[in-house]
């Protein structure tokens, strides 16, 4: 973010320090200190009553690599990715065919894309289960036109969940990807090919690299929530597909183990330290790049 | 690269956006029960939508926390972003850092956190837990909001009204106010939405005392189809139409 420099108010006074106290404040009990606490109960043991209790242990961290769980968090991680990758091929093509249209539609097509995450999202969860259901009407079309002899088993399985989170989450790899194709000088394109390159190595030695920051961007936010929509999981999925975040939830609100969902969270917060990690590295990198 | 490919494709992506909406308000109408089957238009579910006591109580209660959540976070995230705004400080870049992180916390690891805290201290599930919790995820998003509308302000002008006798608090009310008032109400509606919406925090802190829209639409369409939500899923849409047109009304007389 751009800081514009100002010139420091006369004298410390009162205001200053009630403001500063009453951020800091809600940053340390709401954000700070809650997290902590996690940190705190993936380390503990599990105790019935309480919930928790000593001594330190790294219990929770080695139950996580325990076969069963592997599996059931690889399996999750692959529907994330795939998530992931689903909204990327729609939205790249998307967001640079929104780039390159007349400036004057660019407002009301942007706004187009937004206006869905103003809908509630479970109820728009609960659209897609209509629209998939067998007796829905995309199974409708398909018989009506002939296509199919018997409606289509689509609901509650792993595509039906991908479909929705994709849906949920679309908006959210289009977006950083716009800005970044937005900002894009079309000069380094046929620069590329000026000099030679086919319109493949343009692609994967011009472009991606100029996009990465938006296509890493746009990966944290999706493919994070991907992780952790269980409501996705349940509605489309019925009990068959599992996320990290249906994990998580049966390990906090039904089996009451604390230490393990605890575990499993901080899991999901290392992932996220990654995803910003990587993002800050390729910005860096490419504003490197720039300078001459 | 060029021609007509990148507008199908654009087409294409709308459809898919708005196919999902299309069904539910086409839905809403349908006489018949379930099934792609037209049974002829009718006001049947939005009649069963209101006659339904539970899921227009958990409503009511869904839009009294969004609203309370949404006004407290407007205030105390104007305020934080003031302070990042004006004030050089030690530990300025952490509590840019700090908000960054919570925007992009998955949710889920939000909500355990603060049911962590609220176990810690004793607090009973319930309207308050919510509201903290609500108040939480949307602080960082007016925080940004406002302070980007901050970047924008010429800081010279609170030194004018300073230098014409005003009182730092009175030169922030009378000059500044007025400046940021399209990011407080875009901060707000932000908010506001964003609470409206959450279903993985409010089942983590929620209690049984203040049942929550979501949460109740959730233990609905978990098993089965239930039509009187596609009625209620068209009036939210309405509604947030609504709201939206009105902001933008608002932002623009502010600008002229």
């Amino acid at each position: 973010m751009a800081e514009v420099a100002l010139p420091p108010p006369r004298h410390r006074n009162l205001l200053r320090s009630a403001l500063l106290g009453l951020s800091w404040g809600w940053l340390l009990a709401l954000v700070l200190v809650p997290n902590l606490l996690v940190l705190a109960a993936s380390l503990l043991n599990r105790d019935p009553t309480h919930f928790l209790q000593l001594p330190l242990t790294l219990d929770s961290y080695r139950r996580l690599l325990d076969p069963l769980y592997l599996r059931v968090f690889l399996d999750s991680l692959a529907l994330a990715l795939a998530t992931t990758l689903g909204c990327l091929l729609l939205g790249y093509p998307f967001a640079w065919a929104l780039s390159r249209i007349d400036g004057r539609w660019r407002p009301l097509l942007v706004f187009l894309l937004i206006l869905p995450f103003w809908t509630n999202s479970l109820v728009r969860t609960y659209a897609i289960k209509q629209l998939l259901a067998a007796n829905g009407p995309l199974n409708g079309a398909l018989l009506a036109l002939g296509l199919i002899d018997a409606p289509l088993e689509l609901l509650y399985t792993q595509g039906a969940v991908i479909l929705g989170l994709v849906y949920l989450l679309l908006p959210f790899m289009i977006l950083p990807l716009y800005a970044v194709f937005e900002d894009l000088r079309p000069e380094l394109l046929l620069a590329s090919r000026d000099l030679g390159a086919g319109r493949l190595a343009t692609f994967v030695h011009v472009l991606i690299p100029l996009t990465l920051p938006g296509i890493l961007a746009g990966t944290l936010l999706v493919l994070l929530p991907a992780l952790g929509m269980f409501y996705v999981a349940d509605i489309l999925g019925g009990a068959r597909v599992l996320l990290v975040g249906n994990i998580i939830k049966n390990q906090f609100l039904d089996a009451r183990d604390w230490p393990f969902g605890a575990a499993a969270s901080i899991l999901l917060t290392a992932a996220m330290a990654l995803l910003l990690f990587a993002h800050r590295l390729a910005r860096r990198r490419l504003r490197d790049g720039e300078a001459p | 690269m060029s021609g007509r490919l990148p507008r199908l494709w654009l087409a294409l992506v709308y459809l898919l956006l708005y196919v999902p909406i299309a069904v539910l308000l086409l839905y809403s109408f349908n006489d018949a029960r379930t099934g792609y089957r037209w049974g002829g238009w009718s006001l049947r579910w939005y009649r069963a939508l209101f006659a339904n006591d539970t899921l227009m109580d958990s409503l009511w209660n869904s839009l009294a926390l969004a609203a309370a959540a949404a006004t407290l976070a407007t205030a105390i995230g104007a305020l934080t972003a003031f302070a990042l705004h004006r004030y050089r400080f030690r530990g300025r870049e952490l509590m840019h850092g700090l908000l960054f992180v919570v925007m992009m916390s998955p949710e889920i690891v939000l909500a355990i956190s603060l049911l962590a805290l609220f176990l810690l201290v004793g607090l009973q599930l319930g309207f308050t837990s919510l509201l903290i919790a609500h108040l939480t995820f949307c602080l960082p998003f007016v925080v940004i909001t406002v302070l980007a509308r901050l970047a924008g302000f010429d800081a010279r002008l609170l030194e004018a009204a300073r230098d014409l006798g005003a009182s730092e608090a009175r030169a922030l009310y009378t000059v500044l106010l007025p400046a940021i008032l399209p990011a407080l109400l875009a901060g707000w509606l932000l908010g506001f939405t964003l609470s409206l919406d959450d279903v993985v925090v409010s089942t983590f802190v929620g209690g049984p005392s203040y049942e929550v829209l979501p949460l109740r639409i959730y233990s609905m369409v978990r098993v089965g189809l239930k039509p009187e939500v596609n009625a209620l899923g068209t009036l939210l849409l309405v509604f947030s139409l609504l709201a939206l047109a009105l902001s933008q009304l608002l932002l623009n007389k502010q600008k002229s």
